[in-house]
């Protein structure tokens, strides 16, 4: 009111009191929260056997697959039918979590997995058992120890155009898109190549052979484990990325120091 | 006869000392630098940030040179196939052009040379980005008026020059990436009535990719095109040194003078300072962050294609131009074969770069105006202009979001066919969008300016009247600073007159009615009248206000029974959140006589 | 190089031009260069002596930055091969030049703004046009010259001389003809770009290959919900300098199988596919990227470059993008060991539309 005061005078509370206090409530409530989901996500919804059985998989399929995929995997308006599906697909479909399916849209996500692995290889036992498909593929061939250059090359050819020649993943039609292939295990790997999923061609052995395959996977192992030489990649996504990170970062550091330098010294 | 007068001569040491003293005079009885070092050694340089924007695009250049020159020692511009055997092993034995071996083994091979690669790459998006920035500045600070129009039309040539450098640059590794961004050149010289399926024979020696391209490229990049540019340049900082620099309003600065530091010392430092310290930063990301990691897309085949094919962003604003062009725009018309899906974006970039280059001219047409014009004006002040250029940015922004459609849709989880129907309706809507609130807003930035000027700016204090009202108390600008908010071209629209045969050709009335338009909305020039005119009446307002608030503390204390030379101010005093004394303190010692209005801030 | 001061040649240049005269009759007056502020540096000679310290440890830390960079590059070798020591030589040698460069650019910076002189001076401009006297003597030489020459007067001579050197660059640019091949006894259309854009390597009883290995493809060997990038058979023969590229660019198709009855085929084109298996050329005829991206289930082709969709099960139509016209079809067959051949070459030209094409 009246009389000016030069400055607000601190009390027994530091200016700071306020940001301290807001910062430890998002920590707790954030940490809560978190502990929760882990909590959650790490709860197994039936009884957890540590073996892999037929019968059990099963009884998952009946829990959570039968509503879209029919009890006789026969398919429904929902779920296409999983004859001629087998193992391998059914492993990778639910491993990389895109089964059981998030929502009906352009694309299957990829989500975290909703089963252990036991839990996985069970259901793929049983829908191997029920219908047939392709199977899991030598140890030999996931391990990495193929010709890197052929493998490089072949995949430039068949996988780069949809998944980017770094894995780096792009875009297809409709919102569709192929995903980073930088943290894919060797055998989800070949499992995409001999199943193709959605809309990813089927590259199978008379196309692509199991050498041509293991070359490929040998390829990407690689490439996920490589030092980048050069230093970050930011995204691997080429010039966009390199561009916007010039214009943000380097006209903008270069600008603010021109601003510093025509400054009037204090 | 002969009268000898001897002068002492005082034997006082040269500057600098005796070896430089002769070392100069050496020179100078040479090559006569004295008269060059008197008329540019304590030239005055105006001190504003967005002065130096030219500067990041000439030093990132000196940095382009020197780590261009280290490659071309390294570097083969050959076709001739060949196959690689070093240290990265998806690239061993693979067949590939010389040129991409020769850039493979620079990255992985030479010590250092893969930092040299990407410092050249890095400088090279910095060089081009900072004649964007600077080009900006020029026209919204409407620097390209008379006399330097001709200095606008070099730089903006050096800004195509740039483009070329770039594009034939990252051309040369041969890589996957770049291979496909000239089929994608090639496709559209193709397309070009005529001339283009011979233009494209020629350019590549024959059918596409032919095995003459990279090494024509390398003569572009590192001989013609630098000379270019350097002869270019050495012009345009000729005649910014003719012309000398443009300045902003300000006290003391008229458009008859430069008010600034000189050359030696100060620029000379802030400029060498500046060139260290683009280069340092430029050195700094090529150290941490990756660029075309050529490797990873391996050598050009026309069969493999990697998603996400983009240009250097310096030439996305092409790309997403044909991104954006409709589908089945072919006609075939008397035996051959309009593209017009290619010709449409082409003409389209054509016209807008036409347009640019040329935009002094056509503001000068239709202003009439033939002064010299030396000071910058701010943006607010130049509304339609402003507001034009920001249509023309937005438009230039649109096309090259384009071309990171692809990107756009994976990223944000949108299809790419939305993202491209928007981007288009964008193109159209957007400048025109922009270009009306941008007048808009430039003319109520123009009114604040005035507010400013004539009734001081918001000090944040307020202030309750005895009769309840709240008001903010309103503190004068000193003279100084206010002169920068008065200092502000006058202008009013072209009056037509009749030629010669006492007729107005239609031209005339175009012109006249363009200037209208450029200058409506324009507020009234200030006159001193005005100034104390209004000075007064802050004067009288603020007095007023204090001795209302006064009056008002003199009541409070009447009320509370306390007199005046009981009370002291409690400024010095730290007082509690919740002081448990209050707030007014019985003096001790007598009290303070109020401030005087007038003072600015405390 | 001195100008005196014209003060009624800068009037003119800067007074506003007729039509535009807006002279304000009451203007208000430029109060003049503000009074020098202090800084910090001018007032405290301790300041002073704290910033030219900064300033010469900056140079000395510069000093320390450069030779790190040599150390650098001695102390991390990249001959081993393994992609880690590139990585470190290039970042720490990166980082000494990187601390080099900034610290004299910084030092520098500090140096002028804290340390040298900050008063502000002020230097006149001169009018831009020469003064009066200078255009004068400038005219006077051309003058002189003209007269001295007969260059006006003597119409034939500048006329001619003008056509001269015109003429004169001419065959210089004949040379850059050059650029491009001619025709040759060996090969007659290797100067024709027409003839060469409107023919591919296919021909009768060509086997399609798999690229880049060069193995024939049977009809079994593709299956529905395939994508097979093919060559020719013998491209995989040629070498990079007989024109394996330049006929690759011309010849790549995209092999892809669907269900006979998903195929919605013309007239005319029933018998260029086999058993639900059609091959398209593998050129965008937008702009000529390869157009590589197959979607299975919606048996769309997708070009990565600028987004053109082609239809598969429809003449390989545009359904958006750029393009402009439908991607050409191989039409194919099999040979008696069961291999796809080609029925002939592309009935059209394959890639980007050209001013010839009809």
């Amino acid at each position: 009111m009246a009389r000016e005061k030069k400055r607000r005078p601190h009390g027994r509370r530091s200016p700071l009191a306020a940001v301290a206090l807001i910062g430890a409530g998002l920590l707790i409530t954030g940490g809560v929260y978190a502990g929760a989901s882990a909590a959650f996500a790490g709860t197994a919804q039936t009884s957890v056997t540590a073996q892999v059985s037929v019968d059990e998989g099963e009884k998952l399929f009946q829990a959570n697959c039968a509503t879209c995929h029919g009890l006789d995997l026969q398919g429904t308006p929902n779920g296409p039918s999983l004859y001629g599906v087998g193992e391998l697909a059914t492993e990778f479909q639910v491993a990389t979590g895109r089964m059981p399916l998030q929502m009906q849209g352009p694309q299957a996500p990829q989500k975290a997995p909703q089963f252990t692995e036991p839990q996985i290889k069970s259901i793929a036992a049983f829908v191997q058992s029920v219908a047939p498909g392709p199977t899991y593929p030598d140890a030999s061939v996931l391990d990495g120890e193929g010709d890197i250059a052929h493998g490089a090359e072949l995949f430039r050819i068949n996988c780069a155009m949809c998944h980017n020649v770094a894995a780096a993943g792009g875009a297809l039609t409709e919102g569709k898109w192929a995903p980073s292939l930088s943290n894919t295990s060797g055998l989800h790997i070949y499992a995409a190549m001999v199943t193709g999923p959605q809309n990813m061609p089927v590259f199978s052995d008379t196309n692509l052979s199991t050498e041509d395959k293991r070359d490929i996977i040998s390829a990407l192992l690689f490439q996920q484990e490589a030092v980048q030489v050069g230093g970050f990649t930011l995204g691997s996504l080429g010039p966009v990325s390199e561009g916007l990170f010039i214009w943000i970062f380097g006209i903008g550091a270069l600008v603010a120091v021109t601003v510093w330098i025509t400054a009037k010294s204090n | 006869m002969s009268t000898s007068t001897v002068h002492e001569e005082t034997k006082s040491k040269p500057l600098g000392g005796r070896f430089v003293g002769a070392a100069s005079n050496y020179i100078d009885e040479r090559t006569s630098i004295s008269g060059i070092v008197k008329e540019l050694g304590r030239k005055i340089f105006p001190d504003h940030w967005s002065f130096m924007l030219g500067e990041i695009a000439l030093w990132s250049f000196v940095v382009v040179l020197l780590s261009g020159t280290f490659l071309t020692f390294f570097f083969q511009a050959s076709m001739v196939p060949t196959h690689y055997n070093g240290a990265f092993p998806p690239m061993r034995g693979v067949e590939m052009t010389a040129a991409f071996e020769s850039a493979l083994r620079i990255s992985f091979d030479v010590r250092g040379g893969l930092l040299v690669r990407q410092i050249h790459h890095w400088a090279a998006l910095v060089f081009i980005a900072g004649i964007g920035v600077h080009m900006l500045r020029v026209f919204f600070t409407g620097a390209f008026r008379k006399p330097r129009e001709l200095n606008w039309v070099i730089g903006y040539v050096l800004f195509i020059l740039a483009l070329a450098e770039g594009f034939t640059g990252y051309s040369l590794p041969d890589d996957l990436l770049s291979g496909n961004g000239l089929r994608i050149i090639d496709g559209m010289v193709k397309g070009l009535p005529v001339i283009g399926t011979w233009t494209s024979f020629l350019i590549f020696g024959g059918e596409f990719p032919g095995s003459d391209i990279v090494g024509r490229l390398y003569t572009l990049h590192i001989l013609i095109l630098p000379l270019l540019v350097i002869a270019f340049v050495a012009l345009h900082l000729m005649l910014m040194i003719i012309n000398k620099h443009t300045q902003f309003a300000g006290p003391g600065r008229t458009n008859d003078n430069v008010v600034g530091y000189p050359m030696m010392p100060v620029y000379m430092s802030k400029m060498g300072g500046y060139l260290f310290i683009v280069f340092g930063v430029i050195v700094l990301i090529a150290s941490f962050f990756q660029i075309l990691p050529f490797w990873e897309y391996g050598p050009y085949d026309p069969s493999p294609i990697s998603a996400g094919t983009q240009p250097d962003w310096y030439i996305g604003f092409a790309d997403g131009a044909l991104r954006l062009a409709p589908p089945n725009l072919d006609v075939v018309f008397l035996n051959h074969t309009w593209s017009f899906g290619i010709l449409i974006p082409v003409l389209v970039l054509g016209l807008f770069i036409v347009v640019v280059a040329v935009y002094p001219f056509i503001e000068a047409w239709i202003t009439g105006d033939k002064r010299e014009h030396h000071i910058a004006q701010r943006p607010r002040n130049a509304a339609t202009r402003t507001a034009i250029g920001v249509a023309g940015v937005i438009f230039y922004a649109v096309l090259w979001a384009a071309a990171s459609s692809d990107l756009i849709a994976t990223h944000f989880m949108v299809t790419m066919e939305g993202v491209i129907h928007t981007l288009q309706a964008t193109l159209i809507l957007g400048p025109i969008l922009g270009y009306f609130a941008t007048k808009r807003i430039c003319i109520a930035l123009q009114k604040k300016d005035r507010e400013i000027v004539l009734h001081g700016y918001e000090s944040g204090r307020i202030v309750r009247l005895p009769g309840g009202e709240y008001i903010e108390v309103h503190q004068p600008v000193d003279v100084y600073d206010r002169w920068k908010l008065i200092d502000v071209d006058n202008y009013e629209p072209l009056v037509v007159r009749p030629n010669a045969k006492g007729r107005i050709p239609w031209t005339e009335n175009v012109r006249s009615a363009l200037s209208r338009w450029f200058y409506e909305d324009r507020l009234s020039p200030l006159t001193q009248a005005e100034i104390t005119e209004a000075d007064s009446h802050q004067q009288h307002v603020s007095i007023n206000t204090e001795e209302t608030v006064a009056h008002e503390v003199l009541d409070a204390h009447q009320r509370a029974g306390v007199a005046e030379d009981q009370i002291v101010s409690s400024d010095g005093e730290k007082i509690g959140e919740t002081p448990n004394v209050p707030s007014s303190v019985i003096a001790k010692d007598p009290v303070k006589k109020p401030k005087n209005p007038a003072d600015g801030r405390e | 190089m001195a100008h005196d001061d014209d003060s009624k040649a800068l009037d003119r240049a800067s007074q506003p031009s007729p039509g535009l005269a807006v002279a304000v009759s009451d203007p208000v007056q430029n109060p003049g260069l503000p009074p020098h502020r202090e800084r910090m540096t001018d007032r405290d000679p301790k300041a002073m002596k704290a910033a030219v310290r900064t300033v010469y440890t900056l140079f000395y830390l510069s000093v320390a930055g450069s030779i790190w960079a040599v150390a650098a590059y001695m102390l991390f070798p990249i001959e081993s091969g393994a992609l880690i020591d590139v990585r470190h030589n290039n970042m720490f040698i990166g980082i000494g030049i990187a601390l080099a460069l900034l610290s004299i650019g910084i030092g520098a910076i500090h140096w002028s703004k804290a340390i040298m002189s900050d008063k502000e001076y002020i230097e006149e401009r001169h009018p831009t046009r020469g003064k009066d006297e200078t255009r004068a003597a400038a005219v006077q030489a051309f003058a002189e010259a003209n007269e001295e020459s007969g260059f006006g007067r003597r119409k034939m001579i500048r006329n001619s001389l003008i056509a001269a050197l015109v003429a004169s660059v001419v065959p210089g640019i004949t040379l850059f003809r050059g650029l491009a091949p001619f025709n040759t006894p060996e090969n007659p259309i290797a100067g024709d770009p027409v003839a060469l854009l409107s023919h591919t390597m296919w021909k009768k009883g060509m086997r399609l290959a798999r690229d880049p290995d060069g193995t024939p493809i049977r009809a079994a060997d593709v299956q529905i919900g395939n994508a097979v990038h093919v060559i020719p058979q013998p491209l995989a023969e040629l070498g990079h300098e007989e024109g394996y590229l330049e006929e690759k660019a011309k010849a790549i198709v995209l092999l892809m199988r669907l269900l006979p009855e998903q195929l919605i085929e013309d007239e005319n084109r029933k018998t260029w596919s086999y058993d639900g298996i059609v091959a398209y050329s593998k050129v965008c005829t937008h702009v000529g990227c390869p157009v590589a991206l197959y979607e299975q289930q919606t048996h769309h082709l997708l070009c990565p470059c600028h987004q053109s969709q082609f239809d598969v099960t429809e003449h390989a139509k545009v359904i958006f993008g750029p393009a402009a016209r439908p991607l050409p079809q191989l039409p194919i067959a099999i040979d008696d060991e069961g291999y796809l051949v080609a029925q002939s070459d592309f009935t059209e030209p394959v890639g980007p539309s050209f001013w010839e094409r009809h």
